[in-house]
């Protein structure tokens, strides 16, 4: 069986990488912001791009906050967008609960700055229409969202 | 009538073709070829810093003269909020909006009266269950067509309200025909403005079909007129009547404070309100309630057009509104319909930084740019006349510019 994290670059029309560093608010959301311009500039419709926006900038900043270190992979298909977010780190020890809006392990330097309210992960799943997340504690978590055109 | 239609234009004469407009341009509209700046007119939103970076003034605004009274028979002046400020507090500026008798015009209304209206109009409308908020002001057109080109998600937010000046132009038009016989088409309507913006909104507006404005005069072409003739205004009427709340419209936050708000947002400067703009369609601000932006830094004293520093100006505007207090007297306007202050046509996104109609087609140019990309330099200097390095590859594969146009790859070679 396909492993559902497999980053299948062949029959994408386009694929571009991000690399997201940890901690570094000053650039957090760049890469983001990149891909709302880039989708733009290809004319998707001005919804889906919202949807994007939001579940990338979110899964952005997870990454910046609690990983030590990740990667956004986008894939432009005729019928779909693949957005793939790879970090390593911690990991999420109850991705149940990690799901639930309000829950947050965001430390008070963190949530000082405006972030770790607990919306992320349930606000990508909203803005999606397919969500696959895994994570292993100690390890990483891998979380690809499908967005269809 | 074509929607590229734009005050802010160029005097090739004094361009020098240096790049300090280049890189101001919020929707990078403009280029340099040949020597020359050239404006992209369908990305063009006439925020004017184009103008406040020129240090030659080959930037500026089209704007009508005094001598365009001589087509009406009977002339209006609508002095824009922002002249509050170019005159000092020691001013009385009931003797200077008098003045405009003098400069020619019949009748003066006082632009901050609309601006009293709408506050109320504005405070009901934030109060309906239906609004969607944060509620975008639509005071700033330059800050609209922004949204309208690089967020049109965010239209939904705008509330459909018209603007000061529109609102204003209405009563005058139907203060006089009630006391006069004036046809429509005899009565000249000018705005005196500080705004490049609202000059071409006046042309081509934005939510309704036309305006009820004949010509924009601004605040720099009259106001040493103004200055010369100060002793000598006779002081015919009271044309000031509009409390501080109309007042603090000049400037940034005003709004919010007219209607007495504490959840909202105020942003002034183009670069500032674009910031704040990728936050909110991030979703970012959907606490907040009312959202007041605009282009010019301090908000409308900071126009182009006007002739006072900014920030003096704006100064001005807060000590003077503090010192009118909110009392304004509503009878005389209670009767205006509600029609009167709304937009009737909706606001349409202008995806203009669209690459190709067709999907496939764009995503292939897309690929193209991302290899020039790898090519150019990537050093943004601006010495090929696209403001990035990203911006030429887009104009080459749009078929605007040559790879040769970059100087440092010429170098390489």
């Amino acid at each position: 069986m396909k492993d559902t994290f497999h980053i299948d670059r062949e029959d994408a029309i386009m694929a571009y990488d991000y690399e997201v560093i940890t901690d570094d608010f000053s650039r957090a959301g760049e890469a983001s912001s990149d891909i709302k311009k880039k989708l733009r500039q290809v004319g998707i419709d001005n919804d889906i791009i919202r949807r994007i926006a939001i579940s990338t900038y979110e899964a952005e900043i997870n990454q910046v906050i609690h990983s030590l270190g990740g990667r956004i992979t986008l894939l432009i298909r005729p019928d779909r967008i693949e957005l793939f977010f790879v970090d390593r780190g911690p990991g999420i020890e109850n991705i149940e609960l990690a799901m639930k809006e309000g829950f947050s392990t965001a430390s008070n330097k963190v949530r000082e700055m405006g972030f770790g309210a607990g919306m992320g992960l349930p606000n990508i799943k909203r803005c999606s229409d397919e969500f696959y997340i895994e994570s292993e504690v100690g390890s990483f978590t891998k979380l690809k969202i499908v967005i269809n055109l | 009538m074509s929607r590229f239609l734009h005050s802010v234009t160029l005097e090739k004469d004094y361009c020098n073709g240096c790049t300090n407009c280049l890189d101001r341009c919020p929707t990078q509209a403009i280029r340099i070829r040949a020597g020359k700046a050239e404006i992209i007119t369908e990305r063009c939103i006439d925020c004017g810093a184009c103008i406040k970076a020129c240090p030659y003034h080959a930037k500026g605004a089209l704007s009508d003269t005094l001598d365009m009274l001589s087509q009406f028979k009977f002339n209006v002046a609508l002095p824009a909020i922002s002249l509050y400020g170019q005159f000092g507090l020691e001013v009385d500026m009931n003797k200077v909006l008098n003045g405009f008798y003098q400069l020619g015009f019949d009748y003066v209304f006082d632009v901050g009266i609309a601006a009293e209206l709408l506050t109320d109009y504005q405070s009901m409308k934030l109060k309906l269950p239906e609004t969607v908020k944060p509620m975008i002001s639509t005071y700033c057109p330059a800050v609209i067509r922004l949204i309208q080109i690089r967020y049109p998600s965010l239209i939904e937010n705008i509330i459909n309200l018209e603007s000061p000046l529109e609102v204003a132009g209405r009563i005058a038009r139907q203060k006089i025909t009630e006391i006069t016989d004036l046809k429509y088409e005899e009565i000249g309507v000018f705005y005196i403005t500080q705004c490049p913006a609202t000059i071409t909104s006046i042309r081509k507006p934005i939510g309704i079909e036309k305006s009820c404005i004949n010509g924009a005069i601004s605040i720099e072409a009259i106001y040493t007129k103004l200055l010369r003739m100060y002793d000598d205004i006779e002081i015919k009427s009271n044309i000031q009547k509009c409390s501080g709340r109309g007042i603090g419209w000049g400037m940034v936050g005003g709004q919010s404070y007219a209607m007495g708000i504490d959840n909202y947002l105020a942003v002034d400067g183009i670069d500032e309100v674009v910031r704040v703009l990728d936050q909110f369609e991030l979703g970012k601000l959907n606490d907040i309630d009312f959202f007041e932006g605009y282009a010019c830094v301090t908000g409308c004293v900071g126009g182009p057009l006007n002739a006072e520093n900014p920030f003096i100006a704006k100064t001005r505007v807060r000590k003077r509104s503090n010192k009118e207090g909110q009392e304004f007297n509503m009878d005389e306007y209670k009767k205006m319909p509600e029609e009167m202050m709304q937009w009737h046509v909706d606001i349409e996104p202008f995806p203009v930084m669209k690459l190709d109609k067709d999907f496939k087609k764009a995503l292939e140019k897309m690929a193209k740019i991302e290899e020039l990309l790898q090519i150019l330099p990537g050093i943004d200097c601006g010495a090929c006349g696209s403001p990035t390095c990203r911006a030429l590859a887009e104009d080459i594969v749009m078929g605007r510019m040559t790879l040769d146009g970059c100087a440092v790859q010429n170098r390489k070679k």
